[in-house]
């Protein structure tokens, strides 16, 4: 589908991983992740064979290095969080430069580290080759009820309308005078975020109206998505399938 | 001809008791062309809301090619009445033009290279071949209301019910639009405040005033009556006159 550059997450290329069906590219990210999740912290070399593939599956995607570096600040809080632990977990400590940790807060540590970055990485690089559109049309494809999937679709849809009109919300409180500092000053504030709600309900209603109007009758058409192919699945299962096997003799041993 | 849509003694009130219609009276022919006039809160959109059925009559009925409005028929009177809505916005809700405009046709069971065919037709008749792959919120607003009015055109309606056209449009846009209108072999109903717009497209309109029409004649009489355009809140832009 080219949809043109509609979100931020996007890369605009040409590669094999964008020309994916997204139900198998979501098959293979939640994969990804799920064995990402269930390798023991300890098989430190499993996570180097993740990271591995993960940057394999970059450079396929033609997604520059530097914009995935970027897209990963996200899981920066978690990693914030995550610098903490070694110096309050409780048990066995060790010497480290000029202070002590403990060793079960260094494993928590590298824990959040290793699978946080790499399940964001999944998902950058879903994102990257995936338009949301497409995204929830995959969602649609691996059966996810229709009433989540358009949900979301409107949700995408209408987000950008409603990020709009607050703007223009905040331009006109701006324009007479209206400069909050403090916290009893908010009251401008929570009544327009108010009289924003009602505007977004009554175009919903509008919305419906208009659906109606062209025949809806509570079921979304299926418009013409060309499903993934057997050589598609082939291709996830190329990535989900080593995972597995890394995870479960991670598991083992 | 054929009468394509009669509303008859049509009384409509919201559920906060605002009365919107109070005895609507209309005859229009099949391929007549009619703006429907007013001031605002005159009640010119709840009864364009009435005429597939969005809002239901609380008394008094409305036909279309002869067939009632009534809750039993309102899919196949949705198949007749295409209504384009005031804010493009509110009719664009697919993730780009060509599924929005495939959604109507989609809806009444075609599929596969029928439905391509009835897009492509659409979107051809606005002018807006190339829109098909965009997402809505890049368009403009002049091609927003062409692909608007592409989702309506590709259900194949009798009756094309058009609320506040030019509403929000610059120049080119609202040109654009006429030029796309104006050859479209429907019946036309065209609900605005823009006068000119009525007297380019529509060859006959009412005037509607707290919930009833007050005058029906040709657009050209109406707009010449200074003291009936006064009474009803209406304004020819400053400047023009009618060639009469």
């Amino acid at each position: 589908m080219g949809a043109g550059h509609s979100h931020a997450l996007y890369v605009h290329e040409h590669s094999v991983v964008h020309a994916l069906a997204p139900e198998a590219k979501l098959v293979g990210a939640f994969g990804f992740v799920g064995c990402v999740a269930v390798t023991p912290r300890e098989a430190i070399w499993a996570f180097a064979i993740y990271a591995l593939l993960l940057g394999l599956l970059v450079s396929i995607s033609r997604i520059p290095p530097g914009f995935v570096a970027l897209r990963l600040t996200a899981v920066a809080p978690f990693i914030l969080f995550a610098l903490f632990i070694p110096f309050i977990a409780a048990g066995e400590r060790i010497d480290v430069l000029w202070t002590t940790v403990s060793v079960e807060g260094l494993w928590g540590m590298w824990n959040i580290l290793a699978k946080a970055t790499l399940g964001a990485g999944a998902s950058i690089v879903l994102t990257g080759t995936t338009e949301i559109p497409d995204i929830i049309r995959g969602m649609g494809a691996l059966r996810v009820p229709a009433l989540f999937t358009s949900i979301a679709m409107f949700m995408v849809r209408y987000l950008e309308l409603i990020a709009d009109e607050l703007r223009r919300t905040r331009v006109a409180m701006v324009s007479r005078g209206y400069d909050p500092r403090w916290l009893w000053q908010a009251r401008p504030i929570a009544s327009s975020a108010g009289a924003l709600f009602v505007r977004s309900y009554e175009r919903g209603e509008r919305v419906h109206a208009a659906m109606l109007s062209r025949g809806y009758t509570g079921t979304m058409p299926a418009l013409g998505h060309s499903p993934a192919t057997t050589r598609q699945w082939v291709a996830v299962a190329g990535l989900v399938v080593p995972c597995a096997g890394v995870a479960i003799v991670a598991l083992l041993i | 001809m054929s009468t394509a849509v009669t509303v008859s003694a049509l009384e409509f009130a919201y559920p906060d008791g605002r009365v919107a219609l109070n005895g609507v009276d209309l005859a229009v022919e099949a391929g007549e062309r009619v703006a429907v006039l007013g001031p605002n809160g005159a009640g010119k959109t709840t009864l364009a809301l009435h005429l597939n059925g969005i809002h239901q009559s609380a008394s008094g009925t409305v036909s279309i090619g002869g067939l009632e409005v009534v809750e039993e028929s309102l899919p196949e009177i949705r198949k007749r009445v295409g209504l384009v809505f005031q804010d493009s916005n509110d009719q664009l809700f697919m993730p780009n033009v060509g599924e929005d405009v495939a959604f109507g046709p989609a809806n009444l069971g075609l599929r596969g290279e029928e439905l391509g065919r009835r897009v492509d037709h659409a979107l051809t008749a606005v002018g807006g071949e190339k829109l098909a792959p965009r997402p809505s919120h890049h368009l403009s607003g002049g091609e927003r209301r062409r692909a608007a009015l592409a989702t309506v055109l590709a259900m194949e309606p009798e009756v094309l019910v058009f609320d506040e056209p030019s509403s929000d449009l610059d120049g080119a846009g609202r040109r654009e639009l006429v030029a796309a209108l104006s050859p479209l072999p429907l019946t036309l109903i065209v609900i605005t405040h823009d006068l000119p717009l009525a007297l380019e497209l529509c060859p006959r309109s009412v005037i509607m005033r707290d919930g009833r029409i007050v005058a029906d004649g040709p657009t050209g009489d109406l707009l010449g009556n200074a003291g009936l355009l006064a009474e009803n809140r209406l304004e020819l832009p400053f400047g023009f006159t009618l060639d009469r």
